[in-house]
Protein backbone atom coordinates (compact mmCIF):
# COMPACT_ATOMS: atom_id res chain seq x y z
CA UNK A 1 0.00 0.00 0.00
CA UNK A 2 1.94 2.83 -1.38
CA UNK A 3 0.83 5.52 -3.05
CA UNK A 4 0.97 6.05 -6.93
CA UNK A 5 3.34 8.58 -8.33
CA UNK A 6 2.57 12.41 -7.99
CA UNK A 7 4.31 15.84 -8.48
CA UNK A 8 4.73 17.20 -5.08
CA UNK A 9 4.21 21.72 -4.47
CA UNK A 10 4.69 23.37 -1.15
CA UNK A 11 2.75 26.48 -2.04
CA UNK A 12 4.55 29.50 -0.76
CA UNK A 13 1.30 31.81 -1.30
CA UNK A 14 -2.22 30.91 -1.51
CA UNK A 15 -1.88 32.16 -5.53
CA UNK A 16 0.12 29.66 -6.23
CA UNK A 17 -2.12 26.89 -4.99
CA UNK A 18 -5.19 28.38 -6.55
CA UNK A 19 -2.70 28.78 -10.06
CA UNK A 20 -2.31 25.07 -9.24
CA UNK A 21 -5.78 23.73 -9.08
CA UNK A 22 -6.80 25.43 -12.24
CA UNK A 23 -4.00 24.39 -14.36
CA UNK A 24 -4.30 21.14 -12.84
CA UNK A 25 -7.99 20.59 -13.43
CA UNK A 26 -8.85 17.63 -11.36
CA UNK A 27 -5.75 16.25 -11.36
CA UNK A 28 -4.67 18.38 -8.24
CA UNK A 29 -5.23 17.74 -4.45
CA UNK A 30 -4.67 19.95 -1.52
CA UNK A 31 -2.34 18.36 1.21
CA UNK A 32 -2.87 20.09 4.48
CA UNK A 33 -2.64 17.59 7.34
CA UNK A 34 -3.03 14.70 5.10
CA UNK A 35 -4.74 12.39 7.59
CA UNK A 36 -7.41 11.25 5.81
CA UNK A 37 -5.87 12.24 2.07
CA UNK A 38 -2.44 10.57 2.83
CA UNK A 39 -4.44 7.16 3.76
CA UNK A 40 -6.87 7.65 0.17
CA UNK A 41 -3.15 7.79 -1.59
CA UNK A 42 -1.91 4.69 0.19
CA UNK A 43 -4.63 2.94 -0.37
CA UNK A 44 -4.54 4.22 -3.99
CA UNK A 45 -8.61 5.28 -3.81
CA UNK A 46 -6.76 8.54 -5.12
CA UNK A 47 -4.31 9.13 -7.38
CA UNK A 48 -3.96 12.67 -8.28
CA UNK A 49 -0.95 14.08 -10.86
CA UNK A 50 0.14 16.80 -8.43
CA UNK A 51 -0.46 17.38 -4.64
CA UNK A 52 -0.01 21.03 -3.31
CA UNK A 53 1.07 21.09 0.19
CA UNK A 54 -0.41 24.18 2.04
CA UNK A 55 1.03 23.76 5.83
CA UNK A 56 3.96 26.35 5.55
CA UNK A 57 0.99 28.93 4.64
CA UNK A 58 1.12 31.61 8.00
CA UNK A 59 -2.13 32.92 6.44
CA UNK A 60 -4.08 30.01 6.25
CA UNK A 61 -3.12 29.02 9.96
CA UNK A 62 -5.50 31.79 11.65
CA UNK A 63 -9.02 30.75 14.20
CA UNK A 64 -10.47 34.23 14.34
CA UNK A 65 -13.29 35.71 16.51
CA UNK A 66 -15.58 37.77 15.80
CA UNK A 67 -18.94 38.17 17.79
CA UNK A 68 -18.84 34.57 18.35
CA UNK A 69 -18.66 33.66 15.04
CA UNK A 70 -15.64 31.21 14.61
CA UNK A 71 -13.39 31.48 11.31
CA UNK A 72 -11.00 28.61 11.13
CA UNK A 73 -8.27 28.70 8.48
CA UNK A 74 -7.46 26.08 6.45
CA UNK A 75 -4.09 25.04 7.70
CA UNK A 76 -5.76 25.31 11.41
CA UNK A 77 -5.19 21.64 13.22
CA UNK A 78 -7.56 19.56 15.01
CA UNK A 79 -5.29 20.17 18.47
CA UNK A 80 -4.63 23.67 17.89
CA UNK A 81 -8.44 24.57 17.59
CA UNK A 82 -8.69 22.10 20.53
CA UNK A 83 -6.11 24.18 22.97
CA UNK A 84 -6.96 27.48 21.54
CA UNK A 85 -8.42 29.04 25.19
CA UNK A 86 -11.65 30.83 23.59
CA UNK A 87 -12.64 27.65 22.04
CA UNK A 88 -15.37 26.03 25.07
CA UNK A 89 -16.77 29.70 25.43
CA UNK A 90 -17.43 30.62 22.10
CA UNK A 91 -17.91 27.24 20.46
CA UNK A 92 -18.99 24.67 23.26
CA UNK A 93 -19.78 22.57 20.61
CA UNK A 94 -17.07 22.06 18.82
CA UNK A 95 -15.13 21.62 22.21
CA UNK A 96 -17.43 18.67 22.75
CA UNK A 97 -16.90 17.21 19.87
CA UNK A 98 -13.41 18.09 18.92
CA UNK A 99 -12.10 15.37 21.26
CA UNK A 100 -14.04 12.73 19.40
CA UNK A 101 -12.17 13.26 15.98
CA UNK A 102 -9.23 10.22 15.66
CA UNK A 103 -6.89 10.17 17.94
CA UNK A 104 -4.50 12.37 19.85
CA UNK A 105 -1.92 11.20 17.30
CA UNK A 106 -3.98 12.08 14.50
CA UNK A 107 -5.65 15.46 15.79
CA UNK A 108 -1.81 16.18 16.15
CA UNK A 109 -1.44 16.73 12.50
CA UNK A 110 -5.22 16.96 11.01
CA UNK A 111 -7.22 19.82 9.91
CA UNK A 112 -10.77 21.39 10.72
CA UNK A 113 -11.11 22.04 7.12
CA UNK A 114 -9.52 18.95 5.77
CA UNK A 115 -12.05 16.43 7.48
CA UNK A 116 -14.75 19.10 5.80
CA UNK A 117 -13.14 18.41 2.29
CA UNK A 118 -13.18 14.60 3.05
CA UNK A 119 -16.66 14.56 3.80
CA UNK A 120 -16.75 10.96 5.39
CA UNK A 121 -20.72 10.41 6.45
CA UNK A 122 -19.47 9.62 10.00
CA UNK A 123 -16.68 12.36 10.67
CA UNK A 124 -17.67 14.66 13.78
CA UNK A 125 -16.46 17.75 12.39
CA UNK A 126 -19.49 17.97 9.17
CA UNK A 127 -22.01 16.82 11.75
CA UNK A 128 -21.15 19.62 14.01
CA UNK A 129 -20.69 22.04 10.77
CA UNK A 130 -24.05 20.48 9.89
CA UNK A 131 -25.89 21.14 13.21
CA UNK A 132 -24.31 24.63 13.49
CA UNK A 133 -25.14 26.02 10.28
CA UNK A 134 -21.68 27.11 9.85
CA UNK A 135 -20.20 27.80 5.89
CA UNK A 136 -17.59 27.10 4.07
CA UNK A 137 -15.60 29.33 2.26
CA UNK A 138 -13.98 28.67 -1.15
CA UNK A 139 -11.97 30.40 -3.43
CA UNK A 140 -10.38 29.98 -6.64
CA UNK A 141 -8.42 31.87 -8.82
CA UNK A 142 -11.52 34.52 -10.46
CA UNK A 143 -13.67 34.50 -7.18
CA UNK A 144 -14.83 33.73 -3.41
CA UNK A 145 -17.64 31.98 -2.59
CA UNK A 146 -19.49 30.52 0.79
CA UNK A 147 -21.23 27.91 0.83
CA UNK A 148 -24.20 26.88 3.80
CA UNK A 149 -23.57 23.32 5.88
CA UNK A 150 -26.70 22.24 4.11
CA UNK A 151 -25.39 23.04 0.55
CA UNK A 152 -22.01 21.55 0.81
CA UNK A 153 -22.50 17.90 1.98
CA UNK A 154 -23.56 16.23 -1.40
CA UNK A 155 -23.25 12.69 -0.90
CA UNK A 156 -20.58 9.94 0.92
CA UNK A 157 -16.93 12.02 0.50
CA UNK A 158 -18.38 14.46 -2.04
CA UNK A 159 -18.75 17.86 -1.65
CA UNK A 160 -19.66 20.89 -3.47
CA UNK A 161 -16.26 22.26 -3.66
CA UNK A 162 -15.48 22.46 -7.42
CA UNK A 163 -12.08 21.01 -8.81
CA UNK A 164 -10.29 24.36 -9.05
CA UNK A 165 -11.61 25.34 -5.44
CA UNK A 166 -9.69 25.64 -2.49
CA UNK A 167 -11.44 25.56 1.10
CA UNK A 168 -9.98 28.83 2.14
CA UNK A 169 -11.75 28.89 5.71
CA UNK A 170 -14.80 27.40 7.85
CA UNK A 171 -16.92 29.99 9.89
CA UNK A 172 -19.01 28.40 12.70
CA UNK A 173 -21.96 30.92 13.80
CA UNK A 174 -22.13 32.60 17.18
CA UNK A 175 -23.66 29.72 19.59
CA UNK A 176 -24.83 32.14 22.37
CA UNK A 177 -25.38 31.03 25.69
CA UNK A 178 -27.97 28.72 24.18
CA UNK A 179 -26.62 24.56 25.37
CA UNK A 180 -25.74 21.95 23.85
CA UNK A 181 -24.70 18.67 23.80
CA UNK A 182 -22.72 15.90 21.64
CA UNK A 183 -22.81 12.09 21.72
CA UNK A 184 -21.19 9.20 19.94
CA UNK A 185 -21.07 5.46 19.73
CA UNK A 186 -17.92 3.49 18.60
CA UNK A 187 -15.95 0.58 18.73
CA UNK A 188 -13.29 2.33 20.36
CA UNK A 189 -13.39 5.77 21.17
CA UNK A 190 -11.61 7.75 18.25
CA UNK A 191 -13.07 5.10 15.74
CA UNK A 192 -15.44 5.72 13.02
CA UNK A 193 -18.82 6.64 14.53
CA UNK A 194 -21.38 4.14 14.38
CA UNK A 195 -23.82 7.00 15.19
CA UNK A 196 -23.07 10.52 16.20
CA UNK A 197 -25.44 13.37 17.28
CA UNK A 198 -25.19 16.52 18.14
CA UNK A 199 -27.53 18.58 19.74
CA UNK A 200 -28.01 22.57 20.26
CA UNK A 201 -30.70 24.81 21.57
CA UNK A 202 -32.55 27.57 18.82
CA UNK A 203 -35.02 30.66 19.68
CA UNK A 204 -37.74 27.51 18.74
CA UNK A 205 -36.78 24.62 20.19
CA UNK A 206 -33.31 22.26 19.29
CA UNK A 207 -31.91 21.90 16.68
CA UNK A 208 -31.12 17.93 16.53
CA UNK A 209 -27.86 16.54 13.94
CA UNK A 210 -26.96 13.07 13.05
CA UNK A 211 -23.57 11.51 11.53
CA UNK A 212 -22.77 8.25 10.39
CA UNK A 213 -26.62 7.07 9.66
CA UNK A 214 -27.15 8.62 5.78
CA UNK A 215 -24.41 9.80 3.33
CA UNK A 216 -24.40 13.12 4.73
CA UNK A 217 -24.65 14.49 8.18
CA UNK A 218 -28.52 15.47 8.64
CA UNK A 219 -29.93 18.11 10.66
CA UNK A 220 -33.77 18.47 11.91
CA UNK A 221 -34.92 21.40 13.62
CA UNK A 222 -37.88 20.13 16.26
CA UNK A 223 -40.02 22.45 18.64
CA UNK A 224 -39.92 21.82 21.91
CA UNK A 225 -41.38 18.53 23.00
CA UNK A 226 -41.54 15.85 25.86
CA UNK A 227 -42.55 12.31 26.32
CA UNK A 228 -44.52 10.85 23.57
CA UNK A 229 -44.52 13.81 21.02
CA UNK A 230 -40.14 13.80 21.36
CA UNK A 231 -40.21 9.93 20.73
CA UNK A 232 -42.67 10.24 17.50
CA UNK A 233 -40.26 13.27 16.63
CA UNK A 234 -37.43 11.19 16.83
CA UNK A 235 -38.60 7.92 15.32
CA UNK A 236 -39.81 9.87 12.14
CA UNK A 237 -36.32 10.95 12.12
CA UNK A 238 -34.18 7.85 12.59
CA UNK A 239 -36.57 6.14 9.70
CA UNK A 240 -35.75 9.34 6.95
CA UNK A 241 -32.26 9.06 8.24
CA UNK A 242 -32.74 5.53 5.81
CA UNK A 243 -30.04 3.45 7.82
CA UNK A 244 -28.40 0.43 6.15
CA UNK A 245 -26.79 -2.61 6.86
CA UNK A 246 -22.67 -2.51 7.38
CA UNK A 247 -20.36 -4.87 8.78
CA UNK A 248 -20.64 -2.29 12.16
CA UNK A 249 -24.09 -2.19 12.64
CA UNK A 250 -27.59 -2.95 11.51
CA UNK A 251 -29.60 -0.22 10.10
CA UNK A 252 -32.63 -1.02 12.99
CA UNK A 253 -29.39 -0.91 15.68
CA UNK A 254 -28.47 2.89 13.81
CA UNK A 255 -32.28 3.81 14.43
CA UNK A 256 -32.38 2.66 17.95
CA UNK A 257 -29.34 4.79 18.67
CA UNK A 258 -30.70 7.83 17.23
CA UNK A 259 -33.94 7.10 19.19
CA UNK A 260 -32.26 6.68 21.96
CA UNK A 261 -29.14 9.83 22.30
CA UNK A 262 -31.88 11.60 20.54
CA UNK A 263 -34.00 11.70 23.42
CA UNK A 264 -31.02 11.75 25.64
CA UNK A 265 -29.85 14.80 24.25
CA UNK A 266 -32.83 16.74 23.69
CA UNK A 267 -33.23 16.60 27.35
CA UNK A 268 -29.97 17.40 28.24
CA UNK A 269 -30.08 20.55 26.27
CA UNK A 270 -33.87 21.56 26.91
CA UNK A 271 -32.96 20.79 31.04
CA UNK B 1 7.23 27.61 -6.79
CA UNK B 2 9.16 24.49 -6.77
CA UNK B 3 7.28 21.76 -8.32
CA UNK B 4 9.13 18.20 -7.13
CA UNK B 5 8.65 16.07 -10.35
CA UNK B 6 7.32 12.17 -9.95
CA UNK B 7 9.73 11.01 -12.03
CA UNK B 8 12.90 11.36 -9.61
CA UNK B 9 14.33 11.88 -6.43
CA UNK B 10 14.50 14.37 -4.80
CA UNK B 11 17.19 15.63 -1.53
CA UNK B 12 15.41 15.69 1.81
CA UNK B 13 17.15 16.82 4.80
CA UNK B 14 16.17 16.93 8.29
CA UNK B 15 17.51 16.59 12.08
CA UNK B 16 16.86 12.95 13.57
CA UNK B 17 17.26 12.79 17.18
CA UNK B 18 19.61 15.72 17.39
CA UNK B 19 21.40 14.90 13.98
CA UNK B 20 21.40 15.77 10.39
CA UNK B 21 20.55 13.13 8.05
CA UNK B 22 20.09 13.37 4.22
CA UNK B 23 18.86 11.35 1.62
CA UNK B 24 16.98 11.22 -1.59
CA UNK B 25 13.03 10.67 -2.13
CA UNK B 26 10.53 10.66 -4.55
CA UNK B 27 7.32 12.77 -3.71
CA UNK B 28 5.45 9.62 -3.39
CA UNK B 29 7.98 8.14 -0.70
CA UNK B 30 6.05 7.48 3.01
CA UNK B 31 8.55 8.90 5.80
CA UNK B 32 8.12 5.82 7.37
CA UNK B 33 9.85 4.03 4.14
CA UNK B 34 12.32 6.95 3.75
CA UNK B 35 13.94 6.86 7.53
CA UNK B 36 13.57 2.96 7.20
CA UNK B 37 15.03 2.41 3.72
CA UNK B 38 17.27 5.46 3.36
CA UNK B 39 17.83 6.44 6.66
CA UNK B 40 18.75 3.02 7.62
CA UNK B 41 16.56 3.81 10.90
CA UNK B 42 14.51 0.62 10.78
CA UNK B 43 13.12 1.28 15.24
CA UNK B 44 10.16 2.91 13.49
CA UNK B 45 7.67 -0.08 12.25
CA UNK B 46 5.68 -0.19 9.70
CA UNK B 47 2.19 -1.59 10.48
CA UNK B 48 -1.46 -0.57 8.24
CA UNK B 49 0.00 2.32 6.28
CA UNK B 50 -3.02 4.19 6.83
CA UNK B 51 -2.63 5.57 9.75
CA UNK B 52 -4.80 3.16 12.43
CA UNK B 53 -2.34 1.10 13.79
CA UNK B 54 0.40 3.98 15.12
CA UNK B 55 3.24 1.49 14.90
CA UNK B 56 4.90 4.12 12.64
CA UNK B 57 4.08 7.22 15.11
CA UNK B 58 7.35 9.59 15.41
CA UNK B 59 7.45 12.86 16.58
CA UNK B 60 7.82 15.97 13.77
CA UNK B 61 8.27 19.27 15.14
CA UNK B 62 6.85 18.38 18.25
CA UNK B 63 3.52 16.87 16.88
CA UNK B 64 2.85 13.53 17.06
CA UNK B 65 2.63 11.85 13.44
CA UNK B 66 1.84 9.11 11.94
CA UNK B 67 4.88 9.02 9.58
CA UNK B 68 3.11 6.59 7.38
CA UNK B 69 0.51 9.76 6.37
CA UNK B 70 3.17 12.06 5.88
CA UNK B 71 5.63 12.24 3.05
CA UNK B 72 9.48 12.47 3.34
CA UNK B 73 9.46 15.23 1.01
CA UNK B 74 7.11 17.28 4.18
CA UNK B 75 9.83 16.61 6.41
CA UNK B 76 12.02 18.44 4.53
CA UNK B 77 13.96 20.93 7.09
CA UNK B 78 12.07 19.44 10.30
CA UNK B 79 13.34 18.05 13.51
CA UNK B 80 12.04 14.34 13.87
CA UNK B 81 12.06 12.22 17.28
CA UNK B 82 12.15 8.38 16.80
CA UNK B 83 12.63 5.20 19.29
CA UNK B 84 15.99 5.76 18.29
CA UNK B 85 16.40 8.55 20.18
CA UNK B 86 14.92 8.23 23.71
CA UNK B 87 17.62 5.89 25.53
CA UNK B 88 20.30 8.19 26.92
CA UNK B 89 22.99 6.30 26.17
CA UNK B 90 23.47 2.75 23.74
CA UNK B 91 23.89 0.85 26.92
CA UNK B 92 21.08 2.56 29.00
CA UNK B 93 17.35 2.42 28.72
CA UNK B 94 15.57 5.51 30.14
CA UNK B 95 12.75 5.76 32.33
CA UNK B 96 10.09 4.84 30.15
CA UNK B 97 11.64 1.97 28.11
CA UNK B 98 12.67 0.40 31.86
CA UNK B 99 8.94 0.52 33.16
CA UNK B 100 7.88 -1.23 29.64
CA UNK B 101 10.59 -3.72 30.70
CA UNK B 102 9.79 -4.57 34.26
CA UNK B 103 5.98 -4.59 33.58
CA UNK B 104 6.13 -7.20 30.42
CA UNK B 105 4.38 -4.20 28.60
CA UNK B 106 5.78 -5.52 25.08
CA UNK B 107 6.05 -8.90 23.76
CA UNK B 108 6.25 -9.00 19.98
CA UNK B 109 7.40 -5.68 20.13
CA UNK B 110 5.93 -4.92 16.86
CA UNK B 111 3.88 -1.63 17.91
CA UNK B 112 6.00 -0.27 20.75
CA UNK B 113 8.07 1.97 19.42
CA UNK B 114 5.34 4.14 18.80
CA UNK B 115 3.42 3.65 21.85
CA UNK B 116 6.86 4.47 23.30
CA UNK B 117 7.00 7.93 20.67
CA UNK B 118 3.37 8.58 22.38
CA UNK B 119 4.08 8.50 25.85
CA UNK B 120 7.42 9.95 25.71
CA UNK B 121 5.56 13.16 24.01
CA UNK B 122 2.69 12.64 26.24
CA UNK B 123 4.24 12.51 29.90
CA UNK B 124 6.58 15.30 29.04
CA UNK B 125 4.02 17.33 28.38
CA UNK B 126 1.30 15.87 31.19
CA UNK B 127 3.36 14.79 33.96
CA UNK B 128 0.56 13.27 36.32
CA UNK B 129 -1.54 11.38 34.07
CA UNK B 130 -4.56 9.61 34.74
CA UNK B 131 -5.14 5.59 34.19
CA UNK B 132 -7.98 7.10 31.85
CA UNK B 133 -5.67 9.67 30.29
CA UNK B 134 -3.08 6.91 29.40
CA UNK B 135 -6.14 5.14 28.17
CA UNK B 136 -7.02 7.50 26.08
CA UNK B 137 -3.75 7.95 24.63
CA UNK B 138 -3.79 4.45 23.84
CA UNK B 139 -6.30 4.19 21.87
CA UNK B 140 -4.38 5.74 18.67
CA UNK B 141 -2.04 2.19 18.52
CA UNK B 142 -3.14 -1.16 18.31
CA UNK B 143 -1.22 -3.91 20.46
CA UNK B 144 -2.46 -7.20 19.67
CA UNK B 145 0.09 -9.24 22.31
CA UNK B 146 -0.12 -7.47 25.81
CA UNK B 147 -3.99 -6.56 26.12
CA UNK B 148 -2.82 -2.88 27.35
CA UNK B 149 -2.65 -3.25 30.70
CA UNK B 150 0.91 -3.95 31.48
CA UNK B 151 1.53 -0.85 28.90
CA UNK B 152 -0.63 0.97 31.31
CA UNK B 153 0.77 -0.13 34.52
CA UNK B 154 4.15 0.68 32.45
CA UNK B 155 3.13 4.10 31.84
CA UNK B 156 1.71 4.82 35.60
CA UNK B 157 5.50 4.08 36.74
CA UNK B 158 6.99 5.78 34.70
CA UNK B 159 4.87 8.33 35.19
CA UNK B 160 4.98 8.58 38.96
CA UNK B 161 9.36 7.86 38.80
CA UNK B 162 9.80 10.77 36.25
CA UNK B 163 7.89 13.21 38.92
CA UNK B 164 10.14 12.41 41.35
CA UNK B 165 13.30 11.70 40.03
CA UNK B 166 16.05 14.66 39.49
CA UNK B 167 17.41 13.31 36.60
CA UNK B 168 16.87 15.59 33.42
CA UNK B 169 13.42 14.57 31.99
CA UNK B 170 15.45 13.28 28.49
CA UNK B 171 15.49 10.36 30.15
CA UNK B 172 12.08 9.67 29.57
Amino acid sequence: MKPAAFDYVRAESVDEVLEGLLNEGGNARVLAGGQSLMAMLNMRLAKPRLLIDIMRLKELNRIEEQAGMVTIGAGVRQAALLAWPELARTQPLLALALPWVGHVQTRSRGTICGSLAHADPSAEMPLALIALGGEVHLRNARRRRRVAANEFFLGMMATARAEDELIEAVSFPAQGRGKCAFREVARRHGDFAIVACAAVATSKGIRFAVGGVADVPMARDLPRLEGSALDDALNGFAYELDARDDVHATARYRRDLVRIIGRDLVREVLQ
Amino acid sequence: MTRLGSDRRHPVRFKLNGKPVEAEAEPRTLLSDFLRQQIGATGTHVGCEHGVCGACTVIVDGMLTRSCLTLAVQADGCELQTVEGLAPSPDRLGILQQAFRRNHALQCGFCTAGILMSLDHYLRRHPMPSEADIRDLLSGHLCRCTGYTPIVKAALEAAAELATTSEEKSDA
